[in-house]
């Protein structure tokens, strides 16, 4: 018991209950004094967020407004970062621009999400679909206003892609160095014009079905892959081999082509489209940006042709 | 005037985006062509004088010394970019809650829609078929819109008016560019869209669908005009024709090309001159064959046991 008289005063042993005593006698100090003390603390910084360790883990910089922090605050950011940090006071001009590329992906954004809540509800199949429309438009909670967005999102993104393509060869955007991004940009409006062609099939209505069956029959006459088209005949193509059968999955727009219709429109063209819009995002940047407002050039100062 | 049957059409819920697309394009012709008036005008100002060409900043916008040229991203940029979608959004919320979905009868192969007619965005195509066949209307020609679109920045070598509108520096490129998008690409589909009733035939907007109205018309071949009936002649008659057509046009282009677009000319390589006239030549084809068969009732031009022009 050496270490326990080591303890005492005066040469008195302390008991076990006074030692306990005083120690809870301590915890309570402790629990009034400090406790306070730390909740005032918090509370000082719950008034600065800024300073907790959950916002600097998340943000990567301060949030004073310093040009060096409005900088940051689009190049540590994964989603804002496509941007650069400053751009030409005139390329912020609405006329210029006109906003439709952003507007373009912003609908695409809109349609995947829309898009994705719909498939909760579908099944690609000639004994259901039909009946998941209709579920969706009667019983589903806000269905129907889900399946007019998502059909008026994809016939603005085709009327934006179009003003698009427009404000670009107006103002001559595809010339050196964009060359390339303008061919991205063509694939991305065929492919934006087949993911809404694709999914017109879906509903499994007659407005569907009667316009993919007009649009597949002219697959019937591609020259030398189609059974009626010129020279098909001649290389053993039939309705049953043909490109129009690759198409359909059979001879007719039936079960198979409604499941092709569902797979191209949900899986297959988003994913390339997505990998295109990826490259031609890049691209803007790295051939230096938006194309202007640029400083007009005259005739004189361009080398003459020899 | 059939009120009725022309409401039906323009307030058809597919037919909407069409419907918006013309005052949308308007208003955007009317905001490009305004800005190319400014900068035409600063342009031919500069070329007048080289000793302002030399100081000028070279926009229509102000700018002073010491003004800053560059601005941050955030908020500038970013800011415009989220009312954008804001305002997209409220949009789609406002079309979706007043305007439903078509949604017809379940499909059955057994009841055909008449008109059956494709997306507003494909009628263009739709409505070529009434003047070519199937496998020039919906494979060649969406085949050589796609690739002739594709090669433009590599035929244009017209450096000036990169990045800024302009119509003056660019006359022949805008002029064409607006030929194929506006008069063939958006007022075919405007047709296919408003105009082409049961049966794929022509109703003047207020005109009444008439489910039953049958149109007699003699369409001939071009060879029967001429009196040659050898499959073999025809063949090789229609052969000519379209040849001519491209040897008599590209003559035709190339006197006008070379006249007034010294400039161009003389930058364009072999290579990039015969695409040009090829592209031209065959987009232009389309408005020649429409009126052929308009005015003179001509189906085919070149007849062969494989294909028909």
């Amino acid at each position: 018991m050496a270490e326990e008289n080591q303890n005492a005063k005066n040469g008195k042993r302390v008991g076990l209950l006074e030692r306990v005593k005083s120690g809870v006698r301590e915890d309570i100090d402790s629990l009034r004094t400090d406790l306070p003390a730390k909740a005032k603390e918090q509370i000082e910084h719950l008034k600065d967020p800024t300073k907790t360790q959950v916002y600097t883990s998340i943000f990567r910089h301060k949030h004073d407004d310093t040009p060096r922090n409005r900088a940051l605050g689009v190049l540590s950011n994964v989603f804002l970062h496509l941007h650069p940090a400053k751009i030409n006071r005139d390329a912020v001009r609405y006329s210029y621009t006109w906003g439709m590329g952003g507007i373009t992906f912003y609908l695409f954004i809109v349609l995947t999400f829309t898009g994705v809540l719909l498939m909760f509800y579908y099944h690609p199949t000639k004994v259901q679909a039909f009946r998941d429309v209709l579920y969706l438009e009667h019983d589903v909670p806000f269905g129907k206003l889900l399946r007019n967005m998502h059909r008026w999102a994809a016939h603005l993104m085709v009327i934006s892609v179009w003003l698009h393509m427009f404000r670009v060869f107006l103002t001559g955007s595809y010339k050196k160095p964009r060359e390339f991004n303008w061919n991205i940009g063509v694939l991305l409006l065929v492919f934006t014009l087949l993911l809404s062609f694709t999914g017109y099939l879906l509903p499994d209505d007659q407005l569907g079905f009667w316009a993919v069956t007009v649009g597949t029959n002219m697959a019937r006459a591609t020259p030398l892959l189609g059974h009626e088209g010129p020279f098909g005949a001649q290389l053993g193509m039939t309705p049953y081999n043909d490109v129009r059968f690759g198409l359909l999955g059979g001879s007719i727009v039936d079960a198979n082509a409604l499941l092709r219709s569902y797979i191209w429109h949900c899986i297959g063209i988003p994913i390339v489209a997505s990998v295109l819009m990826i490259v031609h995002f890049w691209r803007v940047r790295k051939d230096g940006g938006i194309s202007g407002p640029a400083p007009v050039m005259l005739q004189s100062e361009v080398k003459d042709p020899k | 005037m059939d009120w009725r049957q022309l409401w039906d059409i323009v307030s058809a819920p597919d037919n909407v985006p069409i419907v918006a697309l013309i005052p949308l394009l308007i208003f955007y012709i009317y905001l490009a062509g305004k800005q190319a008036k400014a900068n035409d005008d600063l342009i031919g100002e500069l070329e007048a004088s080289p000793a302002l060409a030399k100081t000028h900043h070279r926009k229509t916008w102000p700018f002073r010394p010491g003004w800053q040229k560059e601005v941050h991203v955030w908020p500038f940029l970013l800011r415009i970019e989220f009312l954008a979608a804001i305002i997209v959004t409220a949009i789609l919320m406002v079309w979706s809650i007043t305007l439903s979905a078509p949604l017809e009868e379940p499909s059955n192969p057994n009841l055909t829609m008449n008109p059956a007619k494709a997306p507003w965005y494909f009628l263009g195509l739709q409505e070529m078929l009434v003047y070519f066949d199937p496998w020039i209307a919906g494979v060649v020609m969406p085949t050589l819109i796609i690739i002739g679109l594709m090669v433009i920045p590599y035929i244009d070598t017209n450096p000036l008016g990169s990045g800024y509108y302009t119509w003056r520096q660019r006359k022949f490129a805008i002029g064409t560019f607006l030929f194929g998008f506006i008069i063939l690409w958006v007022s075919m589909i405007i047709i296919g869209t408003f105009i082409r009733g049961p049966g794929w035939q022509w109703f003047w907007p207020g005109q009444t669908w008439d489910h039953n109205r049958l149109i007699y018309e003699v369409n001939r071949d071009l060879p029967d005009l001429f009196g040659i009936t050898s499959n073999l002649g025809k063949a090789i008659f229609g052969a000519i024709v379209v040849g001519g057509f491209f040897i008599v046009g590209g003559l035709l282009v190339h006197a006008l090309f070379r006249r007034y677009n010294p400039r161009d000319y003389k930058r364009m390589s072999f290579l990039q001159y015969n695409l040009m006239m090829i592209f031209l030549l065959t987009m232009v084809a389309l408005p020649i064959k429409m009126l052929i068969r308009l005015l003179f009732h001509i189906k085919y031009v070149w007849i062969t046991p494989w294909f028909n022009i």
